[in-house]
């Protein structure tokens, strides 16, 4: 996922003049051939996160279109007041890539593990956040990327994630899309969970007989409210399910969406994700997942309960 | 650098009135940050930059980025002298449904980047100065810094940067008036030596009395033939200057209430 997402940008820039890289300090040969054929445009600037986002905000306002990207956590956190105030209070249209969403970087400890970026970039006026499941879904929305005219978070996972959309879809920020339909629940999914609700899904299918679907939404922010209209009040169950802090993540957005615009629906939504705590441990990502609430024996619990 | 003590001209006089426009009209603001600005804004908008009025947003102008926006009331002085909009506004400043806040936004006419959090304004100038390389544009771009400002890393992130692309059309203007917030620089967080500090950051370094009008124009001219490197002109200046009570007293830094006895204070300095 992350090197098709880093391809793109490349595919992109060699079709419109406006596009620009810009790296912190990466790892060596990223982009390679980007810096070979389009060295202007390719800057790789250092280990100086709030810099580098108040420059690609100078490159935009003069017209510029650039794509910033180092890891998650210090796309986020390191440089937040120059992402407000030079990104978003202006609305430029940069676009943040962030390695390593979630629980990726396992074995590295808390200062690389991305559990609350997705909090932090929803709560920012004028920010929109892209989370998607698959390398397919990654390239579709990284095409149309390029035209979006505000700031974007794009949240990378891991990468080597099965793929589970369709290229010949027509894909757009801001829309999302069932991958599997429901009877009477629902997973409402971000990022690479959406794998692991289908995984729960086809269990619950099998072993419980119970045809649970799966609501994916590839843009956190905005959110697509016309799906959600048509979907929540069609079913009796839905659960969310994401890999960041449950305080002001991807499910309380919904929930929020929902509490707002169809109230008495609210008591259907039941929110999976991190705690309100630091990881302690170590391991795999798959070891932390399964450890903190997102293994698909608890999604499928959630389900049941 | 011992700064002469200057006799304000008729028209640095006339700035500091459009500045205490703000003050009054709004009953609050920066004053002596602004007023130590003054003399820089004045030579580089009279002298120095390609602007247009009428349309501020042309593409080959020069940019001023005042990225110590605290010093915003003479930014909104020089650009209502300007004609950027009417000097009627200055006296809204602050106020619920003006365009002139505490702090400047690119909802006026003629600023070019909304500052206030301090350390913003030199990476965005870092940015446009690479744009207009990548553009072969010939634009200059200006980036004036507070020297509380400087505490912050960022701009000195922005300066390494700055110098690996030899950013020659990059010019900063360092409102040395050596008081913070709280006191004095060299109290607070010292500086010293400063222009050994940029040197070693690969910037051209020059430093001048920033209340001198001729020895401004001079130097800000002479910095545009240098090239291959990003320039500094360090300003020697005084906060709160042209108002003896307000001179280096950081209570002068930031006002929110005049008291009658001010105001006849502050208008007298004025006459």
């Amino acid at each position: 996922m992350r090197k098709t997402c880093l391809d793109t940008v490349f595919e992109i820039a060699k079709k419109n003049k406006k596009v620009v890289f810009i790296g912190s300090d990466l790892g060596p040969g990223v982009l390679n051939e980007f810096k070979k054929k389009i060295p202007k445009r390719f800057y790789m600037e250092g280990v100086c996160e709030q810099a580098i986002i108040g420059l690609s905000a100078g490159l935009a306002l003069e017209g510029y279109i650039p794509y910033v990207n180092t890891i998650a956590t210090f796309i986020t956190r390191r440089c937040l007041e120059q992402i407000i105030v030079d990104l978003c209070l202006h609305n430029l249209p940069v676009k943040l890539i962030g390695n390593g969403g979630g629980l990726v970087y396992a074995p590295l400890g808390p200062t690389h593990q991305a559990i609350e970026d997705i909090s932090i970039m929803r709560s920012i006026p004028n920010m929109s956040i892209i989370s998607p499941c698959d390398a397919v879904e990654m390239k579709l929305l990284m095409l149309d990327s390029v035209n979006y005219k505000s700031p974007l978070y794009i949240r990378i996972a891991r990468g080597g994630e099965k793929i589970i959309t369709s290229p010949n879809k027509l894909k757009k920020i801001g829309k999302g899309e069932i991958l599997k339909k429901p009877n009477d629940h629902l997973f409402i999914t971000t990022g690479v969970m959406a794998q692991r609700a289908l995984d729960a899904s086809i269990y619950l299918e099998k072993e419980k007989n119970l045809k649970v679907g799966v609501l994916h939404l590839p843009t956190i922010k905005p959110l697509d409210e016309e799906i959600l209209t048509k979907w929540v009040p069609k079913v009796k169950k839905i659960v969310t399910v994401e890999e960041n802090v449950l305080s002001g993540g991807f499910g309380s957005s919904i929930l929020e969406f929902v509490n707002s615009k169809m109230p008495d629906q609210s008591f259907k939504i039941t929110r999976v994700g991190l705690n309100d705590s630091f990881i302690e441990n170590y391991g795999t990502q798959e070891d932390l997942l399964n450890e903190n609430s997102l293994s698909v024996k608890n999604l499928i619990k959630k389900i049941c309960d | 650098m011992k700064i002469k003590k200057n006799n304000l001209d008729k028209r640095s006089k006339y700035l500091r009135q459009l500045v205490v426009d703000c003050l009054l009209g709004g009953g609050r603001g920066h004053m002596g940050s602004a007023m130590s600005l003054i003399e820089i804004l004045r030579v580089l908008y009279d002298d120095i930059v390609k602007f247009n009025n009428k349309d501020p947003k042309e593409e080959n102008r020069d940019k001023i980025i005042l990225s110590k926006g605290h010093g915003c009331l003479a930014l909104y002085s020089i650009l209502a002298d300007k004609n950027f909009f009417d000097k009627k506004i200055l006296k809204t400043s602050s106020k619920f449904d003006s365009i002139l806040g505490g702090h400047p936004e690119t909802k006026v006419p003629g600023v070019e980047a909304s500052t206030g959090a301090l350390g913003h304004g030199l990476p965005i100038g870092v940015g446009m100065a690479l744009a207009a390389k990548l553009k072969k544009k010939k634009f200059n771009i200006y980036v004036i810094l507070g020297d509380g400002e400087i505490n912050e890393g960022s701009v000195w992130e922005a300066a390494l940067i700055a110098s690996k692309h030899k950013l020659d059309n990059l010019n900063l203007i360092l409102d040395y008036n050596k008081m913070q917030s709280y006191g004095a620089t060299k109290t607070v967080l010292n500086l010293e030596p400063l222009k050994d500090k940029w040197k070693s950051f690969g910037f051209y370094v020059k430093e001048i009395d920033g209340h001198n009008v001729s020895h401004l124009r001079k130097n800000f001219r002479a910095m545009l033939k240098i090239k291959n490197s990003p320039k500094i002109s360090i300003c020697h200046t005084i906060k709160g200057k042209g108002f003896y009570f307000a001179e280096n007293n950081p209570f002068w830094h930031h006002k929110n209430s005049f008291t009658d006895e001010e105001i006849k204070m502050i208008n007298k300095c004025l006459k």
